[in-house]
């Protein structure tokens, strides 16, 4: 559905990725994951045309997205860190994006009213929790039923509950077939969500291999052990 | 893109910022008019509220809007929306709503005490110089990722044009008064757009003693319906030239 052809990005003298080659099909939960600093956000802000990449090519449904801004019809993105109109209510956000997207597909605003969202309409963003503020990330990414999902750091913030919610709501997408790309620095949620595991480092794909080839790969039977296991293999070698 | 334009005209009129420089410019213009008797006399002085205050206004609300509205850019760049959309949709909702908080706060006195073709003219220059620096703030804003260093920038521009452009051509203008400057003198004005709304007012306004060094030069060529044409021409592309290069740094621009 999405692939990467060689993608390099530098942000003045750093370079952030280095040749990123990869591919992600539907009806799978993709964790990507990385020490700080290793390129995820670059990676998946590339994918979503937010940030331009100095080399390479990416392709979604084997099209070119160079100069293309329609294929983001079949992208929800929630950021980490949502970042919104200050003076705007939440109501009026939700209506305006509603407006800007003409979508066609029909509305999902199962987690709009999972988490209650419409009972806070007529407050100002500015007002709101930052786990407030996530919610409604969430939730304007699932609202036009897109099929691709990309979450940075989705349960940041989150409480308990609203991280259930959306964990539920991440499993019901990936079985409608749609791609879910999560980045993640929770082993246990990776555990639970994901199929398949990028490992960046440096802007390098370090691994890119479903959790059960890890397991048996490395005779572990928790991830964040395998994934450790991996790391110091590789740094003797 | 006016759908973008439509919720930014909402933003603006929320902050309540430009509701006051449009009671400023309506204050100040019926203060000069009815202050002096002549009307050509307020006329002149309205122009350098026109020439200084407007563009410097431009500068300052178009920059600070610009950067506080980053989220809302950021928010729009991950939909499916192209970016020349996103900006070109920002740039009309700061556009329509500075004109029309200069039309109502100087084009009103304007229509009761001096209802004539200079009039006409200095609301027509104050309108083309308010778009221009409008633009010339977004390309300070696209370039500039650091909202201090993109105000500052603003700032420079605009002293550039009302202040530090006027001496350099008077320098020219001293320096080479043994040689025929005609022809640069008019070529040096079109570089500046408070220059050309200047001579664009003063032209009509007939008052050779007013136009100084710079201003008495042009009278043979802007006095000419094909002067107007050229300065109208020149202005538009002081319009449009500083957008255009903001929509190309926008389209590489990281979000």
């Amino acid at each position: 559905m999405i692939r990467t052809e060689n993608l390099e990005k530098h942000f003045g003298k750093l370079h952030v990725l280095k040749g990123v080659n990869t591919s992600f099909s539907g009806g799978e939960v993709v964790s990507v994951i990385g020490p700080n600093g290793s390129g995820k956000t670059t990676l998946i802000k590339s994918i979503l045309g937010m940030v331009v990449a100095d080399k390479g090519k990416i392709y979604f449904d084997n099209k070119d997205v160079a100069n293309d801004f329609s294929y983001r019809h079949h992208i929800g993105y929630m950021p980490q860190i949502g970042r919104y109109p200050e003076n705007m209510k939440m109501g009026q956000l939700f209506s305006m994006m509603k407006d800007l997207r003409k979508s066609s597909s029909t509305l999902d605003e199962e987690l709009m009213n999972e988490f209650q969202l419409k009972t806070m309409f007529d407050k100002p963003m500015r007002t709101l929790s930052g786990g407030t503020t996530q919610k409604v990330s969430a939730a304007l990414a699932f609202l036009f039923n897109p099929k691709v999902l990309i979450l940075d750091e989705p349960t940041a913030g989150l409480d308990p509950l609203a991280s259930e919610i959306l964990k539920a709501k991440i499993l019901k997408a990936k079985s409608e077939g749609k791609l879910v790309i999560v980045t993640s620095h929770i082993m246990s949620e990776v555990e639970e969500m994901a199929d398949k595991i990028m490992y960046l480092f440096e802007g390098n794909i370090y691994f890119y291999k479903t959790i059960t080839e890890l397991k048996t790969e490395t005779g572990e039977e928790k991830l964040g052990k395998a994934i450790a296991k991996i790391m110091t293999q590789q740094a003797h070698a | 893109m006016l759908k973008i334009s439509k919720y930014v005209i909402y933003d603006i009129l929320r902050s309540k910022v430009l509701i006051a420089y449009t009671l400023f410019l309506f204050a100040v213009s019926f203060a000069l008019f009815s202050l002096e008797t002549d009307g050509a006399k307020s006329m002149v002085s309205l122009l350098s509220i026109v020439l200084i205050i407007v563009p410097l206004i431009s500068v300052v609300f178009t920059t600070t809007y610009f950067y506080n509205a980053y989220e809302f850019i950021e928010l729009l760049v991950a939909q499916p929306l192209s970016r020349n959309t996103i900006l070109l949709g920002e740039f009309f909702g700061v556009a329509i709503s500075m004109t029309a908080a200069f039309l109502i706060g100087i084009g009103i006195p304007v229509l009761i005490y001096s209802p004539n073709a200079t009039g006409g003219v200095l609301l027509l220059s104050g309108v083309v110089l308010t778009l221009s620096f409008i633009s010339i703030a977004f390309f300070a804003s696209v370039a500039m990722r650091d909202k201090a260093k993109g105000i500052g920038m603003s700032l420079l521009l605009w002293f550039y044009f009302a202040v530090i452009y006027d001496a350099i051509v008077l320098g020219i203008l001293f320096s080479f008064s043994d040689y025929p400057l005609d022809k640069a003198v008019i070529a040096l004005a079109s570089l500046n757009p408070i220059d050309m709304a200047r001579i664009m007012v003063l032209m009509k306004l007939d008052i050779s003693a007013l136009m100084g060094f710079t201003g008495a030069v042009y009278k043979h060529f802007f006095g000419s319906s094909f002067g107007l044409l050229y300065t109208i021409a020149v202005m538009l592309v002081w319009i449009i030239l500083p957008l255009i290069v903001s929509v190309r740094i926008f389209k590489k621009k990281n979000l």
